[in-house]
């Protein structure tokens, strides 16, 4: 009996920790709209800031306590800054946009902790005073974690109370219903939304801090902690404070008890839940649905118009070039060039969701790895000729694509793209932790090409045959009847519905559409490196599509080809020097700050006229 | 009743507004004085929410001027033309339906105006029994016109010295269009300043002093509301 209940409060201690990351996530959310992906940063920063502190200080409880607040302080000072000298100035631009701004954060926060805080894990400092434990019928507890569930009930009852008998509680939560009406009634929403910053930072650094003891910090803290708090806002409900404690509660406890049961389970099984509660409630379990009515008028999607003559000249010079390249250019630059074809294929998917279909998705690894995958399982066991492997791949990955496609569609908007990154986290831990199948984190080595195209300069012809076929099928859809209606689908679901097309099905049929092309190319990919690993399904790698469509703009056809070229091309540049997330992270904020509707945008615009397409914006 | 002096409240002139490419409005000019009632006819789809939505900020103009008490607000955002005095009620009304009707309110609280009687609760209950009994009761469950009321009352706790009220009856039961009726005569009484759109001709000869007609997005009539003949508002007006 006292195992259970020392189980169960230990749950409920992990669910504490949870809960204040989420707790400010959610409320970033719920007023700005902003999906904020740099908030795991922030955790680290709070956890490094006070690891500081503490083992700098007297070990004392005054001391220990004063550091963790102070670190919660100077991590709401860090998200004051951002607020203010970065996404105040892309409110207006699209919200995708802001996504590439917060990542631009997430490399540079990395970069600066290593520089300042070191690459070794830290263990944590134990509290003074409460690091023993006590007895619970039988059962030892640890003392710290009783005060962890204390400190997150404290503050659940806080920000009750300030969302409810202050005037700026109340405030927040119009805002979160109508921004435009709040700004009329005469209040600032600058101000408020930098408040409201301010907290959600200091929530998520104070969450950092206070995990110490039980988890010291490290530099993958950052991702490992975005993607269970993004699990526990959406099934919560996002804007929903109690929903926020309820989910990190049902998802703690499940874990902590699920690995009583199936001690391999516990990542999957919190990506599950959330995918049995979207699709039970599709809003999450205090969430409302995301209005659509009061939005503020955004720009309408540019048409997508089949290129005019000159372009199409464009595209054949072009063509010409790649394929008199192999005279000149020497290995390094042909293998370069086949990653570039090779990522096109799959940014050029997840834009073909994105773009023309309406749906975001932040996780388009699981289709990208699941290719690699396949492709390398079926070499490895079944010794399968590479030319069947890449004929299998995207099949593979166009049933995961069904599979996943069908809980997705039947959810929009921001849930839509968190479902997307659940079901790619489930992917990547059954990659991850069924070692005995798929290698684990060693990975699956000596994939090679069929001898014929063991050649770099034939690998390469191969590749470009492939990929830019993918990429002109890709395109070429977005112009027949199906294109047109996935088009109408996006623009004006009601009144697709109402003359009477499936909705649903013609986004399930994107969805595996744009699932079979990613695993082609990640049936490539395997062969042109010759081995797998499971980050090729990490969320980092889907954070690199997104980034790779949303530098090109999404506005415009070509443009993730552009934006996989520039950024593999950036990345291949700087990845050699010591800061280069630094670099790339800033180089990104610029980007977006300057050129808010991404590369190929930006030309479209200049000298879009030129090629006689219609100029945007 | 006071009658209007001659100070002049809102002076819009040479007004231009786009919609993305669509141009709406075209070279629009009107002018409201201190303590006046004055209606904006039009059909639907004329321009008169784009009007108020331009003067307010939520829509900033392309060309023209827009003064408030003699200060340029042309390109001031919301909140700031909010503080200056000019209250606006959307037409789709915009109550936060997930506070009570106490916050509501409160939401809308600014500090008192020199020269006027400042807003509270208790006056606004006073105005609006039926927002009274219920006020801890969360906005989303009112009547139509319930929720008319509580947007007003809302933008009444910003003390303006004007309003903006876009289509108030539309919608709403007879009796509660001539309590509403009641309550613009009233707050005329307290000496705010009223800009109304309307497609409700009667309502609007009962309340208004003066009228203009909006036509495609530009102003094709102006007069006291006794000039205005019922043939004049049908060319424009009637659908
Ligand atoms: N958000 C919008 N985007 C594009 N056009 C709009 C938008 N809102 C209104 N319009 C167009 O502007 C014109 C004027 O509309 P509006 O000012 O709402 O008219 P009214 O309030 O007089 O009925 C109409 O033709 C309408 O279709
Ligand atoms: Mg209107």
């Amino acid at each position: 009996m006292g195992f259970y209940l020392v189980q169960f409060l230990t749950g409920w201690a992990d669910a504490s920790g949870l809960f204040m990351v989420a707790c400010g996530l959610t409320l970033i959310f719920g007023v700005s709209r902003i999906v904020n992906f740099a908030h795991g940063s922030f955790y680290m920063v709070g956890a490094y800031v006070a690891y500081t502190l503490i083992t700098h200080l007297p070990a004392t409880g005054m001391s220990f306590w004063g550091s963790i607040l102070v670190a919660a302080l100077v991590v709401g000072a860090i998200g004051i800054v951002v607020e203010v000298l970065l996404l105040r100035r892309l409110y207006h631009a699209p919200e995708l946009f802001l996504l590439m701004g917060t990542f631009g954060i997430i490399l540079i926060i990395q970069d600066l902790s290593r520089w300042l805080f070191g690459a070794e894990d830290l263990l944590g400092p134990q509290c003074p005073g409460l690091s023993g434990s006590i007895s619970i019928l039988g059962s030892l507890m640890p003392q710290y974690d009783l005060v962890l569930i204390a400190v997150a009930l404290l503050i659940l009852g806080l920000i009750w109370l300030l969302l409810n008998r202050t005037r700026w509680g109340i405030l927040v939560r119009a805002a979160t219903e109508d921004r435009e009406m709040l700004a009329a009634l005469g209040v600032n929403q600058s101000r408020l939304f930098t408040g409201v910053f301010f907290l959600g930072s200091f929530l998520t650094g104070l969450g950092g801090a206070l995990q110490l003891p039980k988890g010291g910090a490290d530099l993958l803290m950052d991702l490992n902690v975005i993607a269970a708090a993004f699990v526990v806002v959406v099934v919560g409900g996002m804007g929903s404070i109690q929903g926020a404690y309820l989910a990190a509660l049902i998802i703690a406890e499940l874990s902590s008890f699920g690995i009583l049961v199936l001690p391999q389970s516990t990542l999957v099984m919190m990506f599950l839940v959330m995918a049995v509660v979207l699709v039970i409630r599709p809003y999450g379990l205090f969430g409302k649905p995301e209005s659509m009515v009061h939005e503020a008028a955004g720009e309408p999607s540019a048409t997508l118009r089949p290129a005019p003559a000159r372009l199409k000249m464009l595209g054949l010079a072009l063509l010409a070039v790649i394929a008199l390249l192999p005279l000149v250019a020497g290995e390094f630059q042909l293998v370069l060039l086949t990653e570039i074809a090779i990522l096109s294929l799959a940014s050029m998917s997840l834009y073909f969701m994105m773009g023309p279909g309406g749906m975001v998705s932040f996780g388009h690894a699981a289709f990208f790895g699941g290719g690699a995958y396949a492709a390398a399982l079926l070499v490895h066991y079944l010794q399968t000729p590479m030319e069947l492997a890449l004929g299998l791949a995207p099949l593979a990955t166009g049933l995961l694509a069904l599979i996943i496609g069908w809980f997705c569609v039947r959810l929009t908007g921001v849930y839509l793209a968190m479902l997307t990154l659940a079901f790619a986290q489930i992917c990547w831990s059954i990659v991850f932790q069924w070692g005995s199948f798929t290698g684990g984190d060693d990975g699956i080595l000596s994939i090679w090409p069929s001898a014929w195209a063991d050649d770099k300069i034939v690998f390469y012809y191969l590749t470009m045959v492939i990929c830019i076929g993918g990429v002109l099928a890709l395109r070429a859809m977005v112009f027949t009847p199906f294109g047109y209606t996935m088009r109408a689908c996006r623009d004006s679901p009601l009144r697709v519905d109402a003359i009477g097309i499936d909705l649903r099905r013609h986004q399930w049929l994107t969805f595996v559409l744009a699932g079979a092309f990613a695993g082609l190319a990640g049936g490539l990919y395997v062969f042109s490196k010759g081995s797998v690993f499971p980050d090729e399904m990490a969320i980092s790698r889907s954070f690199d599509f997104l980034l790779m469509v949303l530098l090109g703009g999404v506005e415009t056809l070509f443009g993730p080809v552009a934006g996989s070229a520039a950024f593999t091309w950036l990345h291949d540049q700087i990845s050699r020097l010591a800061f280069w997330q630094l670099i790339l992270g800033s180089i990104f904020i610029v980007l977006v700050v300057a050129f808010p509707q991404g590369i190929a945008g930006f030309f479209n615009n200049r000298f879009g006229r030129y090629f006689g397409a219609e100029p945007q914006g | 009743m006071t009658e209007p002096n001659h100070e002049t409240m809102l002076e819009v002139s040479g007004l231009t507004a786009f919609y993305g490419k669509a141009q709406i409005l075209f070279d629009l000019s009107l002018t409201i004085r201190r303590g006046e009632i004055v209606v904006l006819l039009g059909r639907n789809g004329a321009g008169k929410t784009t009007t108020f939505k331009s003067i307010i900020g939520l829509l900033p103009p392309a060309d023209g001027e827009i003064r408030f008490k003699g200060r340029d607000i042309t390109h001031l955002p919301p909140h700031k033309t909010c503080n200056l005095g000019l209250g606006y009620v959307p037409e789709d009304r915009r109550i936060f339906t997930q506070l009570t009707i106490l916050e509501n309110l409160e939401v809308g609280r600014q500090p008192p105006r020199e020269g006027f009687v400042p807003w509270t609760f208790e006056r606004l209950f006073d105005l609006f029994p039926n927002l009274a009994e219920r006020r801890n009761q969360d906005a989303g469950t009112l009547s139509g016109g319930e929720q008319q009321m509580l947007t007003i009352a809302r933008t009444l706790m910003g003390n303006p010295e004007m309003i903006i009220l876009d289509e108030p009856s539309e919608g709403l039961a007879p009796v509660i269009v001539q309590q509403l009726a009641d309550t613009i005569r009233r707050l005329k009484q307290e000496g705010v300043s009223i800009f109304l759109a309307e497609q409700n001709l009667n309502f609007s000869r009962f309340i208004c002093d003066r009228a203009y007609i909006i036509h495609q997005g530009s102003v094709c009539h102006e007069s006291a509301i006794e000039e205005l003949s019922d043939k004049e508002y049908e060319r424009y007006c009637s659908i």
